[in-house]
């Protein structure tokens, strides 16, 4: 939460307001259990949190009640936001959405608010300068929730994102020295900078000397998806490691190369089998190199 | 204190620890080349798996010192190069397409057995 | 004392939000640089970010030290929107750059400050801006921003 967005919602408070503050604050209290019954009525009146159960809503329902009324006796707003983080991280993966939150604070702010109107009915003027304490504050306890819980919500929906784009691209050890990336779907600037990452760690944890990685199953390629492919492909040299690249078709090869897209950068097979056994040529080969020119065979 | 330079078989081990000034690099290539001389070295791994940034600076450099090494008859492998470095050297546009690069110091020393065994072949043992 | 170790930048507070190097050395380079990844590790850059920034600084970093002899590089973080970042400013009181636009271009060849290296800062980076006068000096303004999916 910006500090900026919380301090436009602190209206300067007029003369005589805290005093009120602390006889409606205990009028809430002593009225404790009827508010929050009638308030967890509500809620499933409007069919609200209809994916917890009725021992969960009445165990959120208390500490919720005994958070709001004593934030508004406090006032003090880190407080109130930890706890709506804490709040937002339990119920989340609980299926809760935005505006089943939003709705049970607002509901809650109706019910304490009646119960005043109740109380005050007759005093006009007292009722005011009772709701000019509450109405401030009881509004900025909606907006902090509300507030943590999306952000709370962007923060899990942003890693889940990750997780998924990490899934999509596995890298596979065929063999040993031997990696496999073989990618399907669309590649943006994003997926490809992770996609790099990804295969740069493979190759150094599994010592890979050679990388196969396929494009059969990405669908379109432009000039940043290529160069991106030309970078990765670098990157892995850097690190001693050969790439083979596979599935890319003459129609592509003929359109990335009008794009002035440099290939000869990449080593190019037609598909995914065909690579892997180029790479392990590449690999056998290498190996039985060194054993023929030994001095020991010469002799 | 200067790049320490170890001896392995026919072959010279550098590991530079962080950025070098160009006093340094001179220092490091002059000892290289003397210890080329005095051993008969016939490569030289430059191992800089403890360089978290390597710069246009850096690249001129480690390319320098293996064009004058390789001058002397020695040939050089740079090993260790990380995957964000890679990543980041490939992105800048340092590319060190002339230069041989290894995962490590193993995979260095195959390389250098490898290289040297194919130009025992070809001056014919 | 060793050369290699390069401890803790002694500018640096550990709650502070602005960090200025001075530089006229290559040991300042690498203060800059590792003060730099520092705030982006602790402002929850991946690992390959950082590098990413940190090779900028070092490189706008080496510029001053080469061609200029001293300048300083200001790093703080900053906050777009939502986005969180570290921008880097680095200036000096050279003799400044005839033509900016040239030397941001690719494929110049080393002389002067026409190097590799600010068009490849320039890569690296999310933001990138520069401003020379010449007999004033030049500013380099970049900006690299924190990837999507982190808490």
């Amino acid at each position: 939460m910006q500090q900026d967005e919380v301090t436009l919602m602190q209206a300067p408070r007029t003369e005589g307001d805290d005093s009120c503050l602390p006889e409606l604050v205990s009028h809430l209290r002593d009225n404790r259990t009827g508010l929050r019954e009638e308030w967890a009525q509500r809620i499933t009146d409007a069919q609200l949190l209809s994916a917890m159960s009725e021992e969960e809503i009445f165990s959120e329902v208390t500490s919720v009640f005994d958070k709001y009324v004593d934030t508004l006796e406090t006032g003090s707003v880190e407080s109130l936001q930890e706890y709506a983080e804490d709040l937002s991280e339990r119920i989340i993966p609980r299926g809760v959405e935005t505006h089943e939150v939003l709705g049970i604070v607002l509901l809650l702010r109706d019910v304490l608010a009646r119960s005043l109107f109740q109380k005050y009915q007759e005093d006009f003027e007292l009722l005011n300068r009772v709701l000019d304490a509450y109405e401030p504050a009881a509004n900025r306890i909606a907006v902090i929730v509300g507030v943590s819980f999306v952000q709370e919500r962007e923060r899990v929906i942003g890693q889940q994102q990750a997780t998924i784009r990490e899934l999509s691209t596995p890298v596979l050890q065929v063999r040993e020295r031997l990696l496999a990336l073989p990618i399907i779907g669309e590649l943006d600037s994003q997926r490809a900078a992770q996609l790099t990452d990804q295969l740069l760690n493979a190759v150094r944890s599994n010592r890979a000397r050679v990388v196969v990685i396929d494009i059969t199953g990405v669908p379109s390629i432009d000039k940043n998806v290529a160069n991106h492919l030309v970078q990765t492909v670098r990157a892995c040299r850097l690190m001693g490691a050969a790439v083979l690249v596979t599935g890319l078709s003459s129609d592509i090869a003929r359109t990335l190369v009008t794009l002035g897209v440099d290939l000869s950068m990449m080593d190019t097979v037609g598909d995914l089998q065909g690579g892997i056994e180029e790479a392990e040529h590449l690999l056998g080969y290498e190996v039985r190199k060194a054993q023929a020119a030994s001095p020991e065979d010469k002799r | 204190m200067p790049v320490p330079i170890l001896k392995q078989g026919h072959y010279l081990v550098a590991s530079i620890q962080d950025a070098l000034s160009d006093g340094e690099v001179l220092e490091l290539q002059e000892n290289l080349l003397k210890q080329i001389g005095d051993f008969r070295a016939r490569g030289i791994i430059v191992d800089v798996t403890a360089m978290d940034v390597i710069d246009s600076f850096a690249s001129r450099s480690l390319r320098t010192v293996a064009l004058t090494t390789r001058l002397r008859g020695a040939e050089m492998v740079i090993v260790g190069i990380q995957p964000d470095v890679a990543s980041a050297m490939v992105q800048f546009g340092l590319l060190m397409d002339d230069i041989n690069t290894a995962l490590n110091l193993e995979e260095g020393l195959e390389f250098l057995d490898r290289w040297t065994a194919e130009r025992t072949d070809a001056d014919g043992g | 004392m060793s050369f290699w170790i390069v401890g803790p930048p002694k500018e640096q507070t550990p709650m502070g939000d602005e960090v200025l190097v001075a530089i006229s050395s290559d040991r300042d380079v690498v203060r800059a640089r590792q003060t730099g990844r520092s705030m982006a590790t602790q402002l929850g850059l991946s690992r390959s970010e950082a590098t990413l920034l940190a090779t900028a600084i070092s490189e706008v970093a080496r510029n001053i030290v080469e061609y200029v002899g001293e300048g300083q590089i200001l790093l703080c973080t900053v906050n777009l929107n939502g986005m969180e970042g570290i921008k880097v400013v680095a200036t000096d009181s050279g003799s400044g750059i005839e033509n900016v636009a040239t030397a941001l271009q690719d494929g110049e060849s080393s002389g002067g400050r026409l190097g590799l290296g600010l068009p490849g800062a320039r890569r690296l980076m999310d933001e990138f801006h520069m401003v020379s006068k010449v007999g004033e000096g030049t500013t380099v303004t970049m900006t690299k921003w924190k990837g999507p999916g982190r808490g």
